[in-house]
């Protein structure tokens, strides 16, 4: 399989990149890692004629601190995000989910951004970067704006991302120190997508949660931030009861299709046992 | 859409070529340069059979255009061995240890396990099955290639103790 023919251009600013969208318009696409894109081109469910690879773009990599906010460039590579010593002491969710996509030879390639902006309801990024209420930075013709992750995705492959911008980077508040985290997923084999996937973030002090964060991936449409799910949670000891209540939200709200990876009434179920799971190792983990 | 210049540093040689932005860096490697060692087999970035080394890291040649690659040094399992001929330590270990069947996956296997033993120079088994996670052997052989990977790392320590 071989993509169609398309014009290849490198810039080497934002600024060059965006000018570029705007010049070539629809027919253009952004080349990150090309980890979607590429197979897509294969089997030329994309047939884009040009590509604008912003691999040579300085400064779209990089995970850095300030204060209590972490910022991460779109073109880290899903290796690096398991590599950052930084996101290992800060939020290693992050870590513990880019694992778990694809496998090493992918997310050498494979970058945030990319999985992220795709849209694809796919990925495992989008549903933890609303579970960490992310910021999603973008630059086009007009110049920056942000957009929250809880507000990006409208459908499949449908996102607030205009055609002529580009994502730069990701911003968040690292999560208190002493959080508990957990992202479990239901695959069927190394590399597969999701049957249903959740991410929990969770503050617990005097044994009683505090704070609570829950989102899931594949269940729908887009990724779905259950906000009745975190509230189940806040205030109670985790016990069964509240488990079994934040479970059944995202259940309530989880509206999967029929595929190779089982039925809806399935998946939904996989849903909640995904998000009971990921309370249970987030309370474990939380101090 | 015209055809490129590209320019590659393959095994440790500057190599060039003209070609469409579009070639796949697979048809590259085979077809333009004749390196017909990493392998074409599911074409859908799961199987890992060409798996090529690129700037330091294991990739996925299938699903890399060319004109991604233009300017990297690529590695593939022609450069493994050294240039007199002797086989590198994974390539012994695997025929010591039968690690290849058909031995359709093995270049691939063989060229991402000599960057993982470079990132992780004595595995767990563990950390060996995950390192070669994105590699599979339609001849089910995984357990002598874990096996044949273990004793390559093995073999590489000790090379490198004499050599110190």
């Amino acid at each position: 399989m071989i993509p169609g023919a398309f014009d290849y251009h490198r810039p080497t600013s934002v600024a060059d990149a965006v000018k570029l969208l705007v010049d070539l318009g629809d027919d253009a696409r952004v080349l990150a890692g090309g980890h979607s894109l590429i197979p897509m081109m294969k089997l030329r469910m994309a047939v884009p004629e040009a590509l604008i690879d912003i691999r040579g773009i300085a400064g779209l990599k990089g995970i850095s601190q300030d204060g209590g906010a972490i910022a991460i460039g779109a073109m880290t590579t899903q290796a690096e995000l398991i590599a950052s010593a930084l996101l290992r002491e800060r939020c290693p969710i992050i870590g513990e989910t880019a694992a778990q996509i694809a496998d090493p030879q992918v997310r050498n390639m494979g970058t945030i951004g990319g999985n992220v902006a795709n849209g694809d309801p796919g990925n495992d990024m989008p549903a933890l970067m609303q579970a960490l209420d992310a910021t999603f930075l973008v630059e086009g013709p007009g110049g920056a704006r942000e957009v929250k992750a809880r507000d990006f995705y409208k459908g499949a492959y449908e996102t607030a991302l205009a055609d002529n911008e580009i994502l730069t980077s990701i911003r968040f508040a690292a999560p208190a120190a002493g959080h508990g985290w957990a992202y479990e997923k239901q695959k069927r084999k190394i590399g597969d997508y999701a049957t249903a996937a959740a991410a929990v973030i969770l503050t617990v002090a005097r044994r009683m949660c505090t704070g609570a964060a829950v989102a899931l991936t594949n269940v729908a449409d887009t990724p779905l931030f259950v906000a009745a799910a975190g509230a189940a949670l806040v205030g109670t000891s985790l016990d069964a009861d509240a488990v079994k209540a934040a479970a059944g939200a995202c259940e309530a709200v989880a509206s999967p299709s029929s595929d190779s990876r089982g039925p809806a009434e399935y998946r939904i179920k996989i849903a909640g046992v995904m998000v009971a799971r990921a309370i249970a190792r987030a309370a474990d983990r939380a101090s | 859409m015209s055809k490129m210049h590209v320019k590659l540093t393959v095994n440790g040689k500057p190599v060039g070529g003209h070609a469409e932005p579009r070639t796949l860096l697979i048809h590259f490697l085979r077809e333009n340069l004749g390196l017909t060692g990493p392998h074409i087999g599911c074409d859908t970035s799961h199987c890992g059979a060409c798996t090529v080394d690129m700037d330091g890291m294991s990739v996925k040649s299938c699903t890399i255009v060319v004109a991604q690659a233009n300017g990297a040094a690529v590695t593939t399992i022609e450069g493994i061995a050294a240039p007199d001929g002797t086989l590198h330590a994974l390539q012994e270990a695997f025929r010591e240890h039968h690690g290849l069947q058909c031995g359709f996956c093995t270049p691939g296997m063989i060229t991402r396990a000599w960057r993982l033993l470079q990132e992780s120079p004595s595995p767990t088994e563990a950390e060996i099955r995950m390192g070669i996670s994105g590699n599979l052997c339609r001849c089910t052989g995984y357990q002598n290639i874990v096996k044949a990977i273990s004793a390559a790392a093995d073999s590489l320590a000790t090379q490198k103790e004499a050599a110190e």
